[in-house]
């Protein structure tokens, strides 16, 4: 929703009102931007510490003013980031796809009356959310070594789409929920298959709910770290895996740390701000239905 | 509310056609449901399965049947009951703290803020920080004794050289989780606000009501079931918590921070006992399937809520 | 419930958005997979500890791939704990991750006797100019199983105590040459100034075994305390165990350095480098890195000696971080050439070549004592790091016998379980979460269930 809306929203004030309504204002500005840079600024002591020299980032006195450097930015690439974050991307990618091509259908199917126990179905889903994935790592461990996939990229992929799928299913669930009836009603009608139910009516009603629901995977799957730790080693070794073992193996090294910390959470950011919108929208969804 | 599909089904002719339109309906389920099944229940039948054998990993051919002799161990194990407080505590703290600020954020920011799209994208940073990145910050830059920024800030509170993760381990746990998870909580909240009836309010507005009876009465029981939401899905997430605990305090000191994750894990790959480890795993899950099942059934109404339709 | 109020043909704005994710994650894959760019032939994936002397390997990798062409080494580097973690676990599920381990005188003889390991000895015999009789001779022995080596070391190390000369003179202080820890806690507490960031002695305190329990290991010897009686009955709850945990808890807490419940070697190394300690006792290796002007402030400004004792004649452990090569590797000829350069005395000589004399892996072959160029740069220390190590003996540790052998350790598969986990008790008494007595009754607890396997196996 946008501030052109929220302002329609707002009561027309009386006239008389005006002037306190304005201190208010500037009172609420001043607050909300408080916080918010409250909330904000180890990110930014992080991507300030990132571009200081080690001598600038152990002091006493915090220092704010300094010479910039790229110096630790060189170091962190040089240090492998590279093969990590093109495996993250990876796992993150084909795992999202993967999670879509599996709960589209399935929200689908639980997003219309004739399944039945459709509640028990959904229960289910987010029941395996709940359950503590650390309780089945050894089955998954020996399982994954039996097949001679530990430290493969793949293993995480198929791993990552298991993780993210009950919420996705949950999520994309309620926005079929919003596809209108009517709609639904004349196609069936005209005569319309479950596929091109699917495709033709609900698909694009219900695309801005998909995207969401991507934007969820890619975060949960691009920060993962416990499968990451347990399961890869080198040729798979994911950004958070490496961050463990980048950062500590040069000592307790803050600048070189925060620019390390800065790369790996840069896409995340990044996509998360653009799409803030659909986060709003995606999280809450199952509220409402 | 009506479904389309209880007009639809019985349209069919017959025993076999609502049967054949039954699978119809029900096949798009089906590919999600086996992959869950295959990936994520196998393994636990698996760990049931090693809950009652005896196996050191580190004692090669030490593999036999021991029956219930893991679960004895459990119901005498004080460090499960420790681990298993530190969760309780960990979760519902993170939890509710969390949703208490968001909330409080979430109506700030629906007041006329000016920038608010960019506070906004302050506020949700925390949340989009990779975890195991967020961990490390908060252990290094923040809760340093000697270079830490909180030190520095708290400074003229007469706080001097605290080394805060070791002698307020759990707090500082949680301050993290509270920090990555308000902005969460702030952006269901934020959609729940935006989704009310805007009528409705300024009904009340016009009766007269006071800004704050008028929250309670519209606003407040029109967030519940975000409220509830927001809570659910936390809680999922911080119960499983284990990357920040991992690189922080490695679950000390002591075991002051050793969440039942972090305690499978240890029991695990550092204990090597991997039937003890899963006799262990298999008491969480069945614990969190009561919990989770009390939650859903009384306090949530999220479940029961969509009956009707 | 309401529907909401959106607008059902406008999908753009979240599409694009998706897009800009996926295409920034891909963007993210490219680069990334530029960077790890080509090369054939086979790889040799190492796991090693954090440690600057493996920092130091990483750089100079390039030199043997130059000489084995067609064989590359892949590192995995993590902090001592997750290292060890993650090592054991791919060894004991014989998952073939790894083809060379980082390994110590604790796992060796364990995994050798389980069969994980591959036996080195004839290869290291054969292997020209490798000369596995110029391995000090404490070290090698420590390595082997049934005369047999299963590692070989990349380092070794004792531990001494560490002091600032110029400080001490400063206060007219004098350091005994064989200090006992009454001394030591006397001088600590002289020189503790918090107020000018200098704690009187750095001591570890760090969970995990190979942190907290080694310095504390040693000081429970030598008070006479020990983990097991000859009959394998846990005895942590004996006065003197007591008396010695009491006493390092004490001393850290009181003149120790700030953050000590999370101070491993790594951050006692960087206190006392950056001059913020006036005493520091811990590994013979914590040297080199003091003496190097690129990462220490304080330079030539150190005394070393002998660790200090209470009871027993001699204290300070000793410890090796070894190469070994499991048996799931399918390379082993491969692996063996990696593991034999970087254990050679030529390498040794390469680090001194390019990267300064005093960074030398130390303590793991005689032949390094006896190089002119070492001798200059670790004139301060070289003596004093030989002798801590041959004055350890592993199989008599305290003053009274024990069932095991291992002098910061106890030689069996459960320590890794019960030291982790007695290390956090202590760890947190050393943060003042518990008290003494509590962390130790805990551990006592953990000891006697371990001991009871022992006792009803017979074993000893």
């Amino acid at each position: 929703m946008t501030a052109a809306q929220a302002e329609t929203a707002a009561p027309a004030a009386p006239a008389v009102r005006k002037r306190s309504g304005a201190a208010a204002r500037t009172g609420w500005t001043i607050l909300a931007w408080l916080v918010g840079l409250v909330f904000f600024f180890p990110v930014l002591w992080m991507v300030l510490t990132s571009f200081k020299q080690e001598r600038d980032a152990y002091t006493t006195t915090p220092r704010v003013v300094f010479t910039p450097t790229l110096d630790q930015y060189r170091a962190v690439f040089s240090g492998g980031i590279g093969t990590a974050a093109a495996n993250s991307a990876i796992a993150t990618v084909f795992s999202t796809l993967l999670v879509l091509l599996l709960a589209v259908p399935a929200a689908y199917a639980l997003s219309i009356r004739p399944v039945k126990r459709w509640r028990d179905g959904l229960f289910f889903f987010i029941g395996t959310k709940m359950l503590p994935i650390v309780a089945a790592i050894v089955p998954i461990f020996l399982a994954i070594r039996n097949l001679g996939a530990l430290d493969n990229v793949w293993s995480m992929v198929v791993l990552y789409a298991a993780m993210n799928l009950p919420i996705a299913v949950w999520m994309l669930r309620s926005f079929f929920l919003e596809v209108p009836r009517e709609t639904l009603e004349a196609a069936r009608l005209d005569g319309a298959g479950v596929r091109q139910e699917l495709t033709e009516v609900m698909l694009p009603v219900v695309a801005p709910g998909v995207a969401a629901t991507a934007l969820i995977c890619v975060i949960f799957s691009w920060n993962e770290f416990f499968f990451a730790l347990n399961l890869t080693a080198t040729r798979a070794a994911t950004v958070p895996f490496f961050l463990v073992g980048f950062i500590t193996s040069e000592g307790p090294y803050w600048a070189q740390l925060a620019a390390a910390t800065t790369l790996a959470s840069l896409p995340v950011l990044l996509a998360g701000w653009i799409a803030q919108k659909q986060l709003v929208r995606g999280l809450s969804m199952g509220a409402i239905k | 509310m009506t479904a389309i599909a209880e007009r639809a089904v019985p349209a069919g002719t017959g025993r076999g056609s609502a049967r054949r339109e039954g699978w119809r309906r029900r096949g798009p389920l089906m590919p999600a449901l086996i992959f869950t099944i295959v990936v994520t229940q196998v393994p636990f039948l698996l760990t049931l399965y090693y809950s009652f054998q005896s196996w050191n990993l580190l004692r090669p051919g030490s593999f036999h049947f021991v029956g219930l002799g893991n679960y004895a161990a459990v119901i005498r194990d004080a460090e499960f009951r420790d681990a298993l407080l530190v969760t309780v505590i960990m979760t519902l703290g993170s939890a509710v703290i969390a949703l208490v600020l968001g909330t409080l954020l979430a109506l700030l920011l629906e007041r006329k803020v000016l920038g608010r799209g960019v506070v906004r994208t302050l506020l949700i940073s925390p949340f989009l920080i990779m975890p195991a990145a967020a961990g490390l910050l908060w252990k290094t830059t923040m809760f340093d004794p000697v270079y830490g920024l909180v030190n520095f800030v708290l400074q003229p509170f007469g706080v001097h050289g605290v080394d805060f993760v070791a002698r307020f381990p759990l707090a500082s746990v949680m301050t993290v989780m509270v920090w990555r998870w308000t902005p969460f909580m702030m952006l269901i909240m934020l959609a729940g606000l935006q989704s009310q009836p805007t009528d409705v309010l300024e009904a009340a507005r016009v009766d007269g009501a006071r800004p704050f009876a008028a929250f309670r009465e519209v606003t407040l029981p029109h967030l519940r079931p975000y409220m509830e939401l927001g809570l659910l899905l936390g809680a999922i997430y911080i119960v499983g918590t284990f990357d920040e605990i991992y690189i922080m305090t490695q679950g000390g000191p002591g075991t002051s921070t050793t969440n039942l994750p972090f305690y499978l894990y240890q029991r695990t790959f550092q204990g090597y006992d991997i039937g003890q480890a899963a006799s262990l795993g298999v008491a969480t899950v069945i614990i969190t399937f009561i919990v989770m099942t009390i939650a859903l059934r009384t306090v949530f109404r999220l479940f029961t809520e969509t009956e009707g339709r | 419930m309401r529907v909401s109020g959106r607008r059902p043909g406008r999908p753009t704005m979240p599409f694009r958005a998706g897009l800009t994710a996926c295409g920034l994650l891909l963007a993210t894959a490219c680069a990334g997979a530029g960077a790890a760019g080509g090369g054939s032939g086979q790889v040799v994936t190492v796991a090693v500890v954090s440690n600057p002397q493996m920092t130091d390997i990483k750089t100079l990798t390039p030199e043997f791939e130059r000489a084995h062409p067609g064989v590359r080494v892949k590192y995995v580097s993590l902090p001592e704990n997750e290292a060890r973690d993650k090592i054991t676990q791919s060894v004991a599920t014989h998952s073939g991750v790894f083809d060379v381990v980082m390994i110590s005188n604790y796992e060796t003889p364990i995994w050798a006797r389980n069969g994980w390991l591959t036996d080195l000895q004839s290869r290291a015999a054969s292997t020209p100019g490798y000369d596995p009789g110029d391995i000090l001779p404490n070290i090698s022995k420590s390595l082997q199983y049934r005369g047999h080596l299963y590692s070989v070391p990349f380092y070794g190390e004792g531990s001494f105590l560490m002091y600032r000369k110029d400080i001490f003179a400063a206060h007219h202080l004098t350091m005994p040459a064989h200090p006992t820890w009454g001394q030591v806690a006397a001088l600590a507490h002289k020189l503790n100034d918090p107020a000018h960031d200098r704690a009187g002695i750095c001591l570890r305190g760090k969970p995990g075994w190979g942190e907290v329990l080694a310095p504390l290991d040693t000081v429970v010897n030598t008070f006479g305390g020990r983990w097991f009686d000859p009959s394998w009955n846990a005895t942590l709850n004996s006065p003197e165990v007591n008396q010695a945990v009491s006493f390092y808890t004490n001393l850290v807490r009181t003149a120790g350095e700030p953050g000590a419940a999370t101070s491993g070697f790594t951050e006692c190394l960087t206190d006392y480098s950056e001059g913020n300690a006036a005493m520091m006792y811990d590994s013979t290796v914590a040297a080199s890195t003091l003496e190097d002007p690129t990462s220490s402030k304080v330079v030539g400004k150190t005394g070393y000696v002998a660790a200090p004792v209470q009871r027993t004649k001699h204290s300070g452990w000793l410890y090796t971080w070894s190469l070994g090569i499991p048996k799931t590797t399918t390379n082993k000829a491969a692996a063996w050439a990696y593991t034999q350069w970087a254990t050679s005395k030529q390498y040794i000589k390469l680090v001194g070549d390019k990267l300064g004399w005093a960074r030398l892996p130390p303590g793991s072959r005689t032949s390094t004592y006896q190089l002119p160029q070492y001798k200059k740069a670790a004139g301060a220390f070289a003596g004093p790091t030989l002798d801590a190590i041959s004055h350890a003996d592993q199989s008599h540790p305290s003053v009274k016998p024990v069932p095991y052998t291992g002098i910061q350790f106890v030689d069996i598969p459960e320590f890794v379980d019960l030291g982790t986990r007695t290390s956090q008790q202590f760890s947190a008494a050393i943060a003042g979460q518990k008290t003494v007595t509590e962390a130790l009754a805990q551990s006592q607890a953990y000891a006697a269930t371990v001991a009871e396997t022992y006792r009803t196996a017979g074993k000893g």
